[in-house]
């Protein structure tokens, strides 16, 4: 398959693994007096990174730190607290595993895992990747696009929409077994058939170049780069092709607030908060975090902006 | 019913205003560890949310503990009246920091995208509210104000059953989804305000 061409996230918006971890020994080490420089310094090169400058901000090496990436995490079905997932998801077994692909299709099949990284290989995507909540970070995904999956499967005509399903083990995932003030489980998501078939549109089954642990939806998640990150449903158990917009948990929730489309969009506000910015995970100070713009598309508006032209975004939020 | 007319006096070695002082100064102690934990690199992959949380949180413990203070002695016979003070100033204290980790360090005092905020955001207009509640309280705290308020300090410092009722609401409503512990302290100041209106017997008043 020939590699597919996608906007690397900028150098400014990556921190160097080696310039984040020498902030916290300096910080940590540090009386108040050096505290304080520190923290000027870093406040100089944050303006001169978002005056758009190469020279403000230090050369690319890696992305979001790994730890940032896997102890912060949204993954309800293990508790609301961003440590919860890596914290209370010891139980949970996600092997075997097998995820069924049926609905309007061809070749309607259930696929054990290793078929499919067999079958479609891995490669390493780095994405942005912007959350509903206003925070930021960007993640080097291993996996390959859903289109290959779905082409396999071969969509009948009329097919328009793809529905996702997530995994219901509340012995495994203490979030699931809360009841009257969680999410109805087990979780699910949808993208129209062309999201989906588009080549950003990712089943990630790795992070970082491992496994994906459990709290960032081992073993196999969607990652669409250009919506929120709700989107990116965890631990996918069944991909349905269908003629009907599928039904989504967030949306489900508070319809209102969560639209099917969920497009990274800065002109469009959350009803009870801003999208206009983010905070970029991994990076800033106690005292001060670090806030960028958020882009139109999260970046992508490149790549995928016809997919929704002559669509009002501010109605199919 | 324990009698209030003759209250036991203990002895102890500090005046109660060191007394006071001494309590104000303990319950600091969990804002310099959440700080120095902060700074230390340990409090996970976005600290100021973690102290931004944790301020709000002790603001509201504190202000229910301040506010249940008066019924303790009223119902229980408990006098810790010297500490309401210290407790309330407490409340303030946090509500303050909960404040400036959110205007400043989240926010970098950009008055657009607070703007943007406080219009976008209804929870938020009851947390401004609310800790404008608190600091006119504790600009009225000092026994100079008390004096000169005289009478209007009594309803002016009931405002705190409000301040107590729009915390509930914005820490309810700040999530994505329902959370318990929102409820739980919702019930806490619910039953602190039931409490109020009870209706004293006559003559059984305290001064």
């Amino acid at each position: 398959m020939e590699a597919y061409r996608y906007p690397q996230p900028m150098a400014s918006e990556i921190t160097p693994r080696s310039y984040f971890l020498s902030r916290r020994t300096l910080i940590a080490g540090a009386a108040g007096s050096m505290l304080a420089a520190g923290h000027t310094a870093q406040t100089a090169q944050a303006a001169a990174g978002h005056a758009g400058g190469e020279a403000g901000w230090p050369a690319p090496e890696k992305p979001t730190p790994r730890n940032d990436v896997t102890q912060y995490n949204n993954f309800y079905e293990f508790g609301t607290d961003k440590s919860d997932p890596a914290e209370l998801s010891g139980a949970f077994k996600p092997l075997p595993w097998s995820v069924q692909v049926d609905g309007m299709v061809d070749n309607p099949r259930t696929w054990p895992l290793e078929d499919l990284t067999r079958q479609f290989g891995q490669e390493e995507r780095l994405y942005r990747m912007r959350c509903v909540e206003a925070w930021s970070m960007v993640i080097p995904w291993n996996g390959f696009p859903l289109a290959a999956v779905l082409k396999a499967a071969g969509p009948k005509i009329g097919a328009r929409y793809v529905a996702f399903t997530s995994v219901f083990r509340p012995s495994e995932m203490p979030g699931q077994r809360g009841g009257l003030f969680a999410l109805k489980w087990p979780y699910v998501e949808g993208l129209r058939l062309d999201e989906a078939m588009h080549p950003l549109t990712l089943l990630a089954t790795g992070v970082y170049g491992e496994a994906l642990p459990a709290q960032n939806g081992a073993p196999i998640r969607l990652v669409v780069p250009w919506k929120y990150g709700f989107k990116g449903i965890k631990s996918i158990t069944r991909i349905t092709v269908t003629d009907r917009q599928p039904p989504t948990s967030w949306n489900l929730m508070a319809p209102e607030e969560y639209g099917f489309y969920a497009n990274v969009n800065p002109a469009v506000d959350h009803p009870r908060w801003s999208q206009g910015s983010e905070q970029v995970i991994g990076e800033g100070s106690l005292f001060r975090t670090a806030r960028k713009p958020t882009q139109l598309f999260n970046g992508y508006a490149e790549q995928v902006a016809d997919l929704y032209q002559g669509m009002d975004l501010r109605k199919d939020f | 019913m324990p009698s209030f007319s003759s209250p036991r006096r203990r002895r102890s070695r500090f005046s109660p205003v060191t007394r006071q002082v001494l309590l104000y100064l303990f319950f600091l102690l969990p804002a310099a560890l959440d700080i120095a934990l902060g700074m230390a690199g340990t409090l996970g992959p976005n600290p100021t949310s973690v102290c931004l949380h944790d301020f709000g949180r002790y603001a509201f413990r504190f202000l229910l503990a301040s506010m249940v203070i008066s019924p303790l002695k009223r119902f229980v016979g408990v006098d810790l009246m010297l500490y309401r003070r210290p407790l309330g100033l407490l409340a303030f204290t946090y509500a303050a920091l909960h404040v400036f980790f959110y205007v400043v360090v989240a926010r970098h005092l950009d008055t657009h995208i607070l703007w943007q905020d406080f219009t976008t955001r209804p929870f938020l207009t009851f947390g401004v509210i609310t800790f404008l509640i608190l600091a006119a309280l504790a600009a009225t705290s000092t026994r100079r104000a008390i004096r000169a308020l005289g009478r209007k300090w009594v309803p002016l410092h009931r405002l705190a059953y409000l301040a107590m009722l729009l915390a509930t609401i914005h820490y309810t409503i700040a999530f994505k989804t329902w959370h318990v512990e929102p409820f739980i302290y919702g019930a806490v100041a619910l039953f602190v305000l039931a409490l109020r209106l009870v209706p004293k017997p006559p003559r059984r008043s305290v001064q």
